[in-house]
């Protein structure tokens, strides 16, 4: 842990040194700013701790005050400190998961940032996702992309390559499973992992317009589109793509089935690649593949979500706050604390490099030149909370008991018609 | 000239100094009632109040009467969550109880004076000393479809491998038979004790009229553990009806919410992750309420029929 601050410390000296120089031509700030972060990680608690200690140092008279909350308790802790303890900055995420706090009146509209040409030029690409109702509630940080993980050196052996096409995916997996494996590890005991799976399916079988309007419920769930997506899903779990009893795993506890080789592919976001190289597969054996197309006729959309920093409305140093999302947003931040030794994700900045990482460069070809339909959040961030949890609950219990898809499609659409009012 | 001065004194004495008798007691009491009636019986009120309402715990609160309850009558006609949360708490009810009988088993084997017995005593208590996120981490592991003990026992007889925690119709039991450790060993503290103050005279009478085994047991034993029983009988009904801790730990109420009590639905509707419905939680809230209502009103009514005798 420490070592690993020490480490990021050292990475971003030179880093800090050239965005000092460009800070050091602003005012200097003063007076408190309180920070509430849910980066409990230690490489991206480390990353923050690093980043912080940087605009410290632009503005020696500033005090800092800076709290790092568990990522997980974060997520229900945020409703009362933004209520009753408000930060001045606190980390969220994009989309609709930022939808009840910004109902609610408790993030800050920050659309004045979004009108300077700096920001508005060069974070383009993340604007949509930080939207709603034509205000802009905060600023991104980071993103990363989703796609297929899979074991090179099992593809190799079996004479397999990375499928273009659905029927070419499906042959593979059905090589993979008779050889004695699973195609896919997965982990669905927190549900959401089943949810990027949906994700996948429903965008390459109906494409992203259709998916966002299953999110926001304009579409039945016993329509015949939102049927066919489930009978492809139902092809891979018939053949036993998926390894068993996924229902009892977290997704770590998914990893184990990828690095001892009895499962050769993981959808994941990137965060997967930092624990499958800890747990000893090199670059050699690891490799990435985009989701292939399904339906040859919608384009490819991908899911990359995003994260972001907010400015509560209680915060009493908004100034300061503004001055420190200014900060994080710039190129050579971005570019720092998205390396390959911090977060390992891709920077929002256009201007922004990516680190020289296989799996970065692969991941920012792929949504910056091969996702023409749109970038989607995630599933639990685009569907509002309640349909995401009643609608992951569901995914896991079709992957494990694909003949109950009648009922539990009729209980997804009557939860719709609850919920979008 | 003393008495006069006593007289004066008795005179004088202050209302504080007559009435004392009466009010000493409700001195006593008054910061236990305050206590009870902020963070007990005000609560009550409150949630009955907030399940009337549609509330994010954020926004307005909107007015809807009976909806939720409306909403969690027809849970119950579709066999849904609620329907499948109040059939796993009846399930806990009974097999919880489980705890008693092999508690005082445990008990009556432990109640011995053999060289080494406060070890073993510690050893059978130890269960209850640790944490219940420890007991559902250890079982968790212990039922691991993969690496865990259970399978790799099954597997020499030749049987299984089961998930338990991965299968709706099990995982219930399984988490049962995780609460069961750390309760029995509970119980089984409260029988020791109890058997300490077993009168050796009867049982000295009863072995004379040649009573032994079972009967001994069922007729001379029992009936002056009664109060153990009885507070056993609270602690584990009560256990049962607020197990929470276990399921969160295990499954997450998984899989697909076949695991789930109202403890836990409760805590899932409103407070949780993707939880956003104080008041569908409030009213989960009121109907575990009622059932405990019905317990408790039991325990008082049985410990002021005892204490009237």
């Amino acid at each position: 842990m420490r070592s690993m601050l020490k480490a990021s410390i050292a990475a971003l000296a030179t880093a800090a040194t050239l965005a000092g120089g460009a800070i050091a031509g602003s005012h200097q700030l003063s007076g408190d700013l309180k920070i509430f972060l849910d980066t409990s990680n230690p490489a991206p608690r480390a990353t923050m701790e690093a980043a912080i200690a940087m605009f410290q140092e632009a503005h020696p008279d500033l005090n800092i005050e800076t709290t790092v909350i568990d990522r997980e308790a974060y997520k229900t802790q945020i409703r009362n400190f933004l209520t009753a303890n408000a930060p001045d900055v606190n980390t969220w995420y994009a989309a609709n998961r930022m939808r009840p706090y910004v109902e609610a009146g408790l993030f800050e509209d920050v659309s004045d940032l979004w009108m300077e040409p700096e920001i508005a030029e060069n974070l383009a690409s993340t604007k949509g996702a930080m939207t709603i109702d034509g205000k802009q509630w905060g600023v991104p940080y980071t993103y990363y992309q989703w796609g297929v993980y899979y074991r090179k050196d099992i593809y190799e052996e079996l004479g397999l390559s990375e499928p273009a096409n659905w029927d070419e995916f499906k042959a593979n997996c059905q090589a993979i499973v008779d050889s004695g494996r699973a195609c896919f590890t997965i982990g669905t005991k927190f549900l959401w992992t089943a949810g990027g799976w949906f994700d996948y399916l429903n965008m390459r079988t109906n494409g992203f317009d259709f998916h966002m309007d299953l999110a926001a419920g304009n579409v039945s769930w016993e329509d015949d589109r939102v049927k066919q997506t489930f009978a492809n899903w139902r092809e891979l779990i018939d053949m036993g793509a998926f390894i068993d009893n996924h229902q009892t795993y977290s997704w770590q506890e998914a990893l184990p089935f990828m690095v001892g080789g009895e499962a050769a592919g993981y959808l994941m976001g990137n965060f997967a690649v930092a624990p499958l190289r800890e747990g000893g597969l090199t670059d050699d054996q690891l490799d990435f593949y985009q989701f292939p197309p399904i339906n040859p006729d919608v384009e490819l959309a991908e899911d990359a979500p995003t994260d972001t920093f907010h400015i509560p409305v209680n915060a009493v140093n908004k100034d300061n706050a503004r001055e420190f999302l200014r900060f994080m947003v710039s190129a050579d931040v971005q570019t720092m604390i998205n390396n390959g030794q911090n977060l390992g994700q891709l920077p929002v900045h256009a201007q922004a490099s990516v680190d020289d990482d296989k799996f970065l460069n692969q991941g920012f070809a792929m949504l910056s030149s091969n996702s023409p339909g749109g970038v989607a959040q995630f599933w639990d961030r685009d569907a509002p909370a309640e349909m995401a949890k009643v609608s992951m609950e569901g995914f896991q219990e079709f992957m494990v008991k694909p003949d109950n898809l009648d009922r539990i499609l009729a209980k997804l659409e009557r939860a719709r018609e609850r919920i979008y009012k | 000239m003393t008495a006069v001065a006593d007289a004066t004194r008795i005179e004088t004495k202050s209302w504080f100094h007559r009435n004392q008798q009466t009010i000493a007691p409700w001195l006593f009491l008054a910061p236990g009632v305050l206590f009870f009636l902020v963070y007990v019986i005000a609560p009550i009120f409150q949630s009955f109040n907030i399940s009337l309402y549609e509330w994010d715990g954020l926004g307005q609160a909107e007015y809807i009467g009976f909806r939720n309850y409306e909403d969690l009558y027809w849970e119950y006609v579709d066999r849904d969550a609620f329907f499948i949360s109040l059939k796993n708490n009846l399930i806990w009810l009974i097999m919880y109880l489980l705890a008693i009988p092999a508690g005082l088993f445990i008990a009556l084997f432990l109640n011995q004076t053999v060289f080494g017995i406060r070890l073993y005593k510690s050893l059978f208590f130890f269960p209850f000393v640790i944490s219940q996120v420890v007991v559902g981490l250890v079982f968790t592991w212990f039922y691991d479809p993969t690496f865990g003990l259970l399978n790799n026992i099954l597997s020499v007889f030749g049987a299984g491998p089961i998930n338990v925690l991965g299968n709706e119709n099990l995982v219930t039991y399984g988490i049962i038979v995780a609460g069961l450790w750390p309760q029995t060993a509970y119980c089984m503290i409260l029988y020791l004790t109890g058997l300490n103050a077993v009168d050796p005279e009867q049982i000295e009478a009863g072995r004379l009229d040649g009573a032994k085994g079972w009967r001994m047991l069922w007729h001379v034993v029992l009936p002056q553990l009664r109060p153990a029983t009885f507070i056993a009988f609270v602690v584990t009904i009560i256990g049962a009806l607020r197990s929470f801790d276990l399921i969160s730990i295990m499954t997450e109420g998984g899989p697909f919410g076949s695991s789930r009590v109202l403890a836990f639905y409760m805590f899932e509707v409103a407070l949780s992750e993707y939880g956003f419905r104080m008041g569908y939680g409030a009213a989960i809230a009121v109907v575990l309420f009622l059932i405990m209502m019905c317990f408790i009103a039991y325990f008082l009514w049985s410990m002021y029929r005892d204490e009237k005798r």
